[in-house]
């Protein structure tokens, strides 16, 4: 399980919630080479984001390796409070995941 | 061809004097150096050369501001501030080796050393402070030293920058530094100020040239080219392979003589670092 | 669980049968969402990958912008916000045209999600990036092209 990579903003502004979230990935496309062995890095990229909000899905994103290095995504929904728990959880190619729980300011 | 088109541009006679003359003033120099961007932007407020390119280009000053408003250097910083606290195998901290704990004194940065008589940058410091006690210096342009880097300057952001010239060996060293910058070099015969002062706000093939002044303000950057953090001596090394130099290693006495060169110049600025680059 | 994804499962592991069904049909209650659309991310053409994706590739024109840069600064790093104000959102779609494969990201929307993501994509070279916004059940798409040029300072 990876640690610590997710960052989160979650405020309620204009009676919306504006979610916006940073993870560091390396999102590599699999079509580079190593420099110096001269052979391609495998591909390792998020496949899946999953934004939960008191539980319920808000937001699901599929990403291919089109989607750039510590990826960035917002989003924004309605029927959010301040105070209310913001989940992000994202699951690589690899298996890898991580997820981190904010609260709504 | 376009690239040959470039060169014969770049031929320009340097505006402060290819004389590099022996009777120089920093004083009198700083104000000509701010003087000749002032005129060259007049549209640009002063604080706003901190920016870089993007103080002379709104198009891609907007893709810059997308990605300050959440940008990926923040998880750098954080894990900056990690590596800054934990504690060496002997107990102590960073904290330990800096003035007001190492919070918010990125600005100090370079300085002239009056005993050891050097030039001593940032990073330098860092290492210092690590082989002081007993810990394996770290590499000099990216990685762990970056990210501590990040967390300096993030606590000094806002600072003013005020570079001291304090003796006859530090204007020594502010001197060599200033004969880097205006000295041409590598296959391209081109010097720093060819692009930075000359050509500043032209383009080179589809980049925009940053003026010098504000350079030093927002390192270590986080350069979309890289996909990470660098510091400014790897940003030196990568300049002067572009014109087919052979680079200095970072940190080398050359590097810091012109870091302190070039900071020195931007006196008044206040440190915006980390930053974002393409 | 639901009753329809244990018949679909059925139908076995490679999926073939799932990805000629446009998402959303096979998965409509609330816990559980739609399987990551593993072929439309290989597909080589814009349409291949929305018939995998939507089960068609006909998009009517409509409210769907675009905000992008004319010229990218970076192509590894394009910021691209798509919005609509259309009501019924149920996801957007941003696509490279150019890139090896042209299918960036998917994202699929709750009901009280707004019709807007905005995100960073890569570019391999010029081209057309185009948005697709699926909203009560039709598709309607725009395009915009970003140039993505050769600096002269790499280092």
């Amino acid at each position: 399980m990876a640690k610590n990579t997710i960052k989160v903003r979650a405020k309620i502004k204009g009676g919306k919630c504006i979610v916006k979230t940073l993870i560091k990935h390396p999102m590599e496309t699999g079509l580079r080479k190593d420099k110096k062995t001269g052979k391609k890095i495998p591909a390792h990229y998020i496949k899946e984001v999953i934004c939960e909000h008191n539980g319920e899905k808000v937001c699901v994103a599929n990403w291919g390796v089109a989607v750039s290095k510590n990826p960035y995504l917002s989003f924004r929904f309605s029927g959010a409070s301040k105070g209310d728990q913001i989940k992000i959880s994202w699951v690589d190619n690899k298996g890898d995941s991580d997820s981190k729980t904010a609260t709504i300011s | 061809m376009k690239l040959k088109n470039t060169l014969l541009m770049l031929f320009l006679v340097l505006p402060l004097g290819a004389a590099l003359a022996a009777d120089v003033s920093p004083e009198e120099e700083l104000v000509k150096f701010q003087n000749y961007f002032k005129e060259k932007f007049p549209e640009v407020p002063f604080q706003d050369f901190a920016n870089g390119v993007y103080a002379v280009d709104p198009a891609s000053r907007e893709q810059w501001e997308a990605l300050e408003e959440f940008p990926p250097y923040e998880i750098d910083i954080e894990e900056g501030k990690r590596l800054f606290e934990t504690p060496f195998k002997n107990g102590k901290t960073y904290a330990d080796c800096f003035e007001n704990g190492g919070i918010g004194i990125a600005q100090k940065y370079p300085y002239f050393d009056t005993e050891r008589n050097e030039v001593v940058t940032l990073p330098l410091a860092i290492n210092r402070c690590r082989e002081a006690n007993g810990e394996k210096p770290l590499k000099y342009k990216k990685g762990k030293i970056a990210k501590i880097l990040a967390y300096m300057v993030y606590t000094s952001r806002g600072n003013t920058i005020d570079v001291k010239i304090p003796n006859d060996k530090a204007l020594e060293a502010w001197k060599k530094g200033r004969q880097f910058y205006f000295s041409r070099r590598g296959q391209l015969n081109m010097a720093c100020a060819h692009c930075h002062m000359d050509n500043a706000g032209r383009r080179i093939r589809a980049d925009i040239l940053s003026p010098a002044l504000g350079h030093p303000t927002h390192f270590p950057v986080y350069r979309s080219k890289w996909g990470e953090l660098g510091t400014l001596h790897r940003r030196f090394a990568g300049c002067n392979k572009q014109v087919r130099a052979k680079p200095f290693p970072a940190q080398s006495e050359e590097y810091r003589n012109l870091e302190y060169f070039l900071t020195y110049m931007s006196n008044g600025l206040k440190i915006n670092g980390p930053g974002v680059r393409k | 669980m639901n009753l329809a994804r244990r018949e679909v499962l059925k139908l076995g592991v490679t999926g073939a049968a799932l990805a000629t069904l446009p998402i959303g049909t096979l998965f409509p209650a609330r816990s559980a969402h739609a399987a990551y659309p593993e072929n439309a991310f290989k597909e080589k053409e814009v349409t291949k990958a929305l018939q995998d994706l939507f089960g068609t590739d006909q998009t009517a024109s409509g409210d769907v912008k675009i905000k992008a840069p004319d010229i990218a600064e970076n192509g590894a790093v394009v910021p691209i916000t798509v919005s609509t104000g259309m009501s019924g959102v149920e996801s957007i779609t941003i696509l490279v045209e150019k890139n090896p494969s042209p299918l960036a990201a998917h994202f699929e929307l709750s009901p009280r999600t707004d019709g807007y993501v905005s995100t960073r994509i890569k570019m391999g070279k010029t081209s057309p990036v185009i948005a697709v916004v699926k909203a009560n059940g039709k598709l309607y798409s725009a395009s915009k092209t970003v140039k993505v040029t050769i600096g002269g300072c790499g280092g």
